[in-house]
């Protein structure tokens, strides 16, 4: 109800504001002795910004702080006990009393102190209310006022809006900045509270990952030794980039180079479905599928596998990163120049001799690039390695084994009750910024890479 | 003289002896190379037709689950409360409701599993059976069914209807044979009575594999699992898919505007765009790190809200929108531009009225796939407490929710392994087929609009 009045009240501002904006231009244009320097159309949407920005504003204050103000005056119409009462009850007799002025009453006779509560709460409201409402208009319309004052011959109002417009556009753009920012800030002061609590060589250096619930009532911090998780993400990043990189190149090179124009149009959006497909996806796969099927095949020629393992993880991880190698080795192979296999072909020199010996070098610093970028994308990689890698962060070097990951301990540290005061859900925050800063390094570097290599072409 | 000649010509055919050994072994080595590039594409789409089999087959059977159908006598003697009581003008809505929240429990506590019970009696009135491993046989939800049917339409007491009731998860395990069949007693989920019965309903056509359509009205239920379904999951995926389009595209496309049309070449626009290339390559859960801190430590908004979720998701799917939105920007010929500003239109009528309608295709095309990549994202929302276990559907973006993918990320770690991998494999179906229909929507107006520019 309140919602809909304040829509009803700023839209006939809106089309009050525009239409005298633009009726008293069309006026002064329509007296040929002056020339108006924008089009009526410009003057009404300035009139218009004139009058709903303030009115917006307005309203939004009050939005942000009407609930504080209307609790503190409900307690304050209640007997002076009340605001002894915690904070649990407290909340119950504002309840209350909104319930009772709101017409819908309450279960049994509200008390007498309850009633007068309520009686002056509802006329507070209303008064409040359109109070608001009246204080918003008023400056709408005084924005209005002076908006339409200013209607002249020399108000460059068309470049004016634009400038509005511009700025919109600047702020809209300045978001990617604050995410930073917000990514950024909000990692470090927590990570900094961590470090209040466990000292950050510890934290870095430690080879013990185990960090005590408080409910286990030891009273003790645990220990959170970085190195088994960091362990755990790098090895099943090997094992991704081991099957990733030779099958994501070589089907890219065999597209680019063998295939047929027919063949090519069908396998490459196969392989790029791969990409598209959810990583929870991934998960269960490596978790249903792929995993019995590695216990199984180890059971067959004599080695312990386990189901869930680095192995299982990284393999399944590796399937999903090829089409993000094959697409973005197929664009950098495309870009070494023709001439140069045309003329290495000239010379005599067979189809994968002159792939292996003239495309793939004059490639390279772009495959290195790719391949950087592929493993920011594993390390940061988390369904998979949540479901599939067995949860177990112990330093082991066997991928046949269960191990854990920097994204694992940061879903299991916080995804329970996070209270933001414990080192045992802060120190997600800390593994927070280990993985961006990491990942940022790789992106950094991978990104410079890249562009070197296409300028040296270009 | 043949000396000479003879001596010229050995070492030549020693050469192309040489040269032809070595054209074989290059040839073989060109072959070998050829194959490894026709094994690895193999591979690739191995793994695609693997993954894509393995879900369908394990998924499609559980779209179709054992039902029962009996006839169920609301006996007046079993169902309390009496009938429903109605609103009078002396009493205030809080006594109204309070009298019809008394009855509904009246309603609520009585004894609506011996309902159930007799309703299967009937149909096999001289088989022997614990009530226990009677009851065994039906969903832990048949109670509440037949109890919302009843409050749906009270008038149905002391009468016989026609009702069907889901079978339990356990007696769809047997009577599919996703359990092992063969296994002893003490090892089945279900006495060997139950099995006994269950088998004989298959035969005499009371149970039945009907389409599951509650898969996609219900909510997911711990204590019923044979009745879970993916409404609360589905409604808190829409919110959030309506947050990210409206702040995601609107922001996106503005910003791609500015940077591509507008910005002058300084250190601030440099700064940005260094930011959005590194706000797409940070890892998702980073973003999930932020909403947990920010929106809900600092701003604190409700956790396991879609509004937040929507927030998180629209922060990564910026980067996307941004660059897709440029390159289509990029696309539209210089031309068009020197031209409406050589008939006097200013950089902001040139942008708006010429430039972005053009690609408008593309920006269209960048917002489905942004909101499909979107849709699947998991590891963020479970930072951000959407992974608690909800049973209702969220009728506001401020409600607690879960969402598809982090649904399919409780039902895995659900015990009833054996019921939960298809049901699992189900909602990956369901998720999958969206993001496909997103696609080919992307596609298919892609190219209309293609076609009519």
């Amino acid at each position: 109800m309140n919602a809909l009045v304040i829509a009803a009240l700023l839209l006939v501002l809106l089309t009050f504001s525009y239409q005298v904006g633009w009726s008293r231009s069309r006026k002064l244009a329509g007296n040929k002795s002056q020339h108006l320097h924008s089009r009526p159309i410009y003057h009404g949407v300035l009139a218009a910004l004139f009058a709903v920005l303030p009115a917006m504003v307005i309203i939004g204050i009050w939005a942000l702080f009407s609930e504080q103000v209307t609790n503190s005056f409900i307690v304050a119409q209640l007997p002076p006990e009340t605001a002894q009462l915690s904070q649990m009850q407290l909340q119950a007799a504002i309840a209350r009393v909104k319930a009772i002025a709101s017409g819908y009453g309450v279960v049994g006779e509200p008390s007498a102190t309850e009633v007068v509560a309520a009686q002056v709460f509802a006329s507070y409201q209303q008064i409040s209310f359109l109070a608001v409402l009246a204080a918003a208009a008023a400056i709408g319309a005084g924005g209005l006022f002076w908006a339409q004052r200013r209607i002249g011959p020399r108000l460059r109002a068309r470049t004016e809006v634009e400038i509005f417009v511009r700025i919109a556009l600047m702020a809209c753009s300045a978001v990617a900045i604050v995410t930073t920012l917000g990514i950024v800030l909000s990692l470090l002061s927590d990570a900094l509270r961590f470090f209040s609590f466990i000292n950050p060589l510890d934290f870095f250096f430690g080879t013990t990952w185990n960090p005590r619930f408080q409910s286990a009532g030891t009273g003790s911090a645990g220990e959170y030794g970085l190195l088994p998780l960091l362990w755990g993400t790098v090895m099943i990043s090997i094992i991704a980039m081991l099957v990733a990189v030779p099958i994501g190149l070589m089907s890219a090179i065999y597209l680019s180079q063998y295939a047929d124009e027919r063949v090519r149009n069908v396998v490459k959006p196969i392989i790029e479905v791969l990409a598209g497909i959810p990583t929870i996806v991934y998960g269960f796969f490596a978790l249903v599928t792929v995993g019995p099927f590695f216990a199984a095949a180890g059971d067959a020629v004599g080695i312990d596998i386990n189901a869930t393992s680095a192995l299982t993880a990284g393999v399944v991880m590796g399937i999903m990163i090829i089409p993000f190698i094959s697409s973005l080795s197929d664009d950098i192979i495309a870009q070494v120049p023709r001439a140069m296999r045309d003329g290495s072909l000239g010379l005599g020199a067979t189809q994968s001799e002159t792939i292996r010996n003239v495309l793939l070098p004059a490639a390279l610093p772009g495959i290195v690039g790719a391949v950087l970028l592929a493993v920011s994308r594993a390390i940061g990689e988390t369904m998979i390695v949540v479901l599939a890698a067995g949860n177990s962060p112990v330093l082991r070097f066997n991928p046949a084994e269960p191990t854990s990951t920097v994204t694992v301990s940061i879903v299991n540290q916080l995804t329970g009750d996070a209270d933001f005061t414990s080192p045992q859900s802060l120190v997600a925050f800390a593994l927070g910024l280990t993985l961006f800063a990491m990942t940022l390094l790789l992106n950094v570097m991978a990104l410079y890479i890249v562009r070197k290599f296409r300028e040296q072409y270009e | 003289m043949t000396d000479t000649l003879l001596s010229a010509a050995s070492p030549g055919s020693r050469n192309r002896e040489q040269v032809r050994k070595g054209l074989r072994r290059r040839h073989r080595s060109e072959v070998l190379f050829r194959w490894a590039g026709i094994l690895s594409i193999v591979a690739a789409l191995g793994f695609v037709a693997i993954l894509f089999g393995m879900i369908l087959s394990k998924g499609m059977p559980s779209f179709w689950q054992s039902t029962l159908h009996l006839e169920a006598y609301f006996d007046p003697e079993l169902i309390e409360g009496g009938p429903q009581p109605q609103r009078e003008d002396s009493n205030s809505d809080a006594d109204y409701q309070r009298a019809y929240s008394n009855w509904q429990r009246a309603v609520t506590l009585s004894n609506w599993n011996t309902v159930v019970e007799t309703a299967i009696r009937a149909q096999v009135p001289e088989f022997e059976i614990e009530t226990g491993d009677l009851l065994d046989l039906v969903t832990t939800a048949a109670r509440f069914q037949l109890r919302d049917q009843y409050f749906a339409n009270p008038d149905v007491l002391g009468q016989t209807m026609p009702v069907s009731i889901l079978g339990s998860a356990n007696t769809d395990n047997w009577l599919k044979g996703t359990i092992d069949r063969s296994q002893p007693d003490a090892r089945q989920q279900l006495a060997p009575e139950t099995r006994q019965l269950a088998d004989q309903f298959l035969e005499q056509g009371i149970i039945r594999f009907d389409f599951a359509g509650h898969i996609f009205t219900n909510v997911d239920s711990r204590s019923a699992p044979a009745s879970a379904g993916l409404a609360g999951a589905f409604m808190g995926s829409l919110y959030m898919m309506m947050v990210v389009i409206v702040l995601a595209v609107p922001i996106g496309v503005a910003s791609a505007v500015y940077l591509e049309e507008f910005a002058p070449k300084n250190r601030w626009t440099d700064l940005i765009e260094v930011n959005i290339n590194n706000l797409a390559a940070v890892p998702s859960i980073v973003f999930g790190l932020l909403g947990a801190a920010v929106f809900i430590n600092y701003f604190g908004l409700p956790r396991s809200a879609p509004i937040v979720g929507g927030l998180v998701l629209t922060l990564m799917t910026l980067p996307t929108i941004i660059i897709a939105t440029r390159s289509s920007l990029r696309a539209v010929p210089p031309s068009l531009r020197q031209a409406a500003l050589g008939l006097g239109a200013s950089r902001n009528q040139t942008v708006f009225h010429h430039v972005l309608p053009m690609t408008f295709p593309g920006i269209l095309t960048a917002t489905i796939i942004g909101v499909a990549q979107a849709l699947g994202e998991t590891a963020p929302l479970l930072l951000i407490g959407m992974s608690a276990f909800i049973a209702n559907i969220p009728s506001s973006p401020m409600d607690s929710a879960t969402a598809l993918p982090v649904q399919i990320y409780l039902w895995q770690g659900n015990e009833n392994r054996n019921f939960f991998e298809a049901r699992t494999s189900a909602a990956i179906i369901v998720l999958l087929g969206l993001m496909l229909m997103l696609n080919a929507i992307a596609i298919f107006l892609r190219s209309r609009l293609e076609k009519r520019a």
